[in-house]
């Protein structure tokens, strides 16, 4: 019976392989570019966002499989949480990667560090699709390290039924002592600075070391009526109506919606940051060409339009933009975009600066009363402990001779 | 005998010097050394004294949750030193097998049933009780260590709990030794192995956590562990003050153990004498 059961098991996950591999065809712009790759044993590695692709899930397009398919290259894909981390295992990691896809202004400290080879556009023909607003950039003026994978802006997301409009029209809904344990804040220096800045009316990119400082004071103004610093948590803690207001990204925030119907989306008056992830090659790789196959592949229109429908952030492919319908609770309009700035890279004194009261915010001023009361007992039992300790062993030795 | 038992060593050495004596030679080199020059500094150490209040209210906490492991484990692991083989396996099962589950799994699921919408307020809520503010509070930190830790307290008492001869026990009451006498002069001294290991292995985890306290603790509870993992992410010098940090704490575990391991020595001479 379960010889049976794992053979049937076995036919129908082949059948299930073998139609995927005949129907599943992406079209692509020119199919012979891709083919030159065939046969050759090439191995890509790429380090990517987690969540932060089509995987074949929920009758998904598997991307990374039918660039396989397409190219004969293998893709060994792994997967990052902050941009952060991603330099982490770059700058000290013995792992050779040859695609990344990381933030704004994580790719201009690559650039700055000599740390992404320029790309040669020849191979990447597709790039005819990509919107030019987005490829010359603050972070890579001249768009010769990057292409755009996605775009997106931070706004914030609230529950309607204990937040007004009128509340959420402003970053101050996270200072408002009346929903004090009820808010969150980024849990990364770079995004809560950020919110901080923008509600003092500063640039997100100041260098302003004074300016830095107050964005410090009031973060650490908000903390006294802060639920938590979260990220990833975000998700359940809003869905579950366990925070009422929390800065984050406009795509994550439509999935909370989706899943809680009182949740409601807004872009704060005070304005916001855009950012762009793109698609970088890092230095040492020895597979230039292939990495840039793949770039291209991703700039597909089928391909961009199926990562889109995925991670439902904003595509920088226009072609792309065309065919798909983003929920317009989530659009910006073109006051917003004005308003919004992107990341781009601190000088070394302000971002040690601001990533040092960063860490002092999180540590925080002290120790509670009770704290301050318990190691007195802790060390005053310590010393009786070894007192008696000490005096017992005495009398034993005495006893002995 | 003797070239052969050498032999036998050589794998765990290896080990023991690519993932132990290297890794640590490194934090030593980063923590003394500037990032700029790669001279050698004692600035990073300094530095780390600011968040002496942070590393206080580490040890605190990790402290707390060491000694209601104790409390709890101890009478538990001898009880079930004292039952019949079969009894002793289920129980070792019911303690080991939620280890079984992930660890960042298991402080997921208190996440929700702590949360202000969590399982207990809800429980309260249809009693008409008033909700309690159970999450992003330091307890709520202690019981994720307890919770977490507790069989690493469990299994040392029990191993050496059961190694204490049923006849010596016997022997102190014959002697006329009430239970109280007997737990206090027979069984304590010489479970005391036990309880030193236990402690070593429950206070070490839960003074570096990171993980629970940060989906438990909400904004107030930054612990050493939080500290460590987001200073080795800084720009440039992360690895270096993290190494500096990592540094302290480990002089911090190691006194305490040294000082542990103290009583624990001279009680064991006093026992066999």
């Amino acid at each position: 019976m379960k010889k049976f059961n794992v053979s049937l098991i076995t036919a129908i996950l082949l059948a299930l392989v073998l139609s995927f591999a005949a129907f599943a065809e992406v079209e692509v712009e020119d199919e012979s570019y891709y083919e030159q790759f065939r046969g050759k044993g090439i191995t890509l590695n790429v380090y990517n966002w987690g969540e932060y692709i089509s995987d074949g899930s929920d009758d998904t397009l598997d991307i990374i499989e039918e660039f396989e398919n397409i190219s004969g290259i293998d893709v060994n894909y792994t997967m990052f949480d902050t941009n952060e981390d991603m330099y982490a295992k770059l700058a000290h990691g013995t792992s050779q990667y040859d695609i990344i896809i990381p933030s704004d202004y994580m790719i201009a400290r690559l650039i700055d560090e000599d740390m992404l080879e320029k790309l040669n556009y020849d191979n990447i023909p597709n790039i005819k699709f990509i919107d030019d607003e987005y490829r010359y950039t603050d972070f890579d003026p001249n768009a010769e390290y990057s292409v755009p994978y996605t775009w997106g802006m931070v706004g914030l997301v609230y529950n309607t039924k204990y937040v007004t409009e009128e509340q959420a029209s402003s970053w101050d809904v996270l200072w408002d002592e009346s929903l004090k344990g009820k808010v969150l804040m980024f849990g990364n220096s770079r995004d809560a600075f950020g919110v901080a800045l923008k509600r003092l009316g500063y640039s997100l990119n100041t260098e302003d070391l004074d300016e830095i400082r107050k964005a410090a004071d009031s973060l650490s103004e908000q903390k006294l009526i802060n639920q938590a610093y979260a990220m990833d948590q975000t998700f359940d803690k809003m869905a579950n109506e366990n925070a009422y207001a929390a800065p984050y990204y406009a795509g994550d925030c439509l999935t909370m919606m989706k899943r809680n119907d009182a949740l409601a989306f807004s872009y704060p008056k005070e304005g916001v940051n855009q950012f762009i992830d793109a698609i970088c090659i890092p230095k040492g790789t020895t597979q230039k060409d292939a990495a840039e196959a793949f770039i291209n592949f991703l700039c597909e229109t089928e391909v961009a339009v199926a990562n889109c429908e995925f991670i439902e952030y904003f595509t920088p492919q226009t072609e792309a933009a065309k065919l798909i319908e983003v929920d317009e609770r989530i659009i910006p309009s073109e006051e917003v975009l004005e308003n919004s700035e992107t990341f781009i890279m601190l000088g070394d004194q302000a971002n040690e600066l601001q990533e040092n009261l960063w860490l002092e915010i999180r540590s925080g001023s002290g120790l509670e009363a009770w704290m301050w009361a318990l190691i007195f007992i802790i060390i005053l039992a310590l010393i009786i402990f070894i007192i008696l300790f000490v005096v017992r062993k005495r009398n034993k030795k005495n006893l002995d001779y | 005998m003797r070239k052969s038992s050498k032999i036998s060593a050589v794998p765990y050495v290896i080990w023991i010097l690519i993932f132990t004596i290297i890794p640590f030679l490194l934090v030593i080199y980063y923590a003394f050394t500037d990032y700029n020059t790669g001279a050698f500094t004692l600035n990073n150490i300094i530095n780390s004294s600011n968040y002496l209040p942070v590393l206080i209210k580490s040890i605190i906490l990790a402290v707390i949750a060491t000694v209601i492991c104790l409390v709890i484990a101890y009478p538990l692991a001898f009880i079930m030193s004292r039952k019949s083989e079969a009894v002793q396996r289920v129980f070792m099962m019911t303690i080991m097998l939620p280890m079984w589950m992930n660890f960042l799994l298991r402080t997921y699921a208190w996440m929700t049933i702590l949360e202000d919408n969590g399982i207990i307020n809800n429980i309260l809520t249809f009693f008409h009780l008033p909700t309690v503010q159970l999450i992003n509070t330091s307890g709520a930190v202690v019981l994720g260590m307890v919770y977490n830790y507790l069989p690493f307290m469990v299994l040392p008492l029990f191993s050496i709990m059961t190694k204490i001869d049923k006849s010596v026990i016997e022997a102190a009451q014959d002697l006329g030794c009430n239970q109280m006498a007997v737990i206090r002069k027979v069984v304590f001294p010489l479970s005391f192995p036990g309880i030193a290991t236990g402690i070593t292995m429950t206070f070490v985890p839960c003074v570096s956590t990171f993980i629970i306290s940060r989906l438990l603790g909400g904004s107030d509870c930054y612990l050493i562990g939080d500290l460590i993992e987001e200073q080795f992410k800084l720009k440039g010098s992360g690895f270096h003050v993290g190494s500096a940090t990592s540094l302290v704490l480990m002089i911090v575990v190691l006194i305490s153990m040294g000082i542990l391991n103290q009583f624990d020595s001279d009680e064991m001479e006093d026992s066999i004498k």
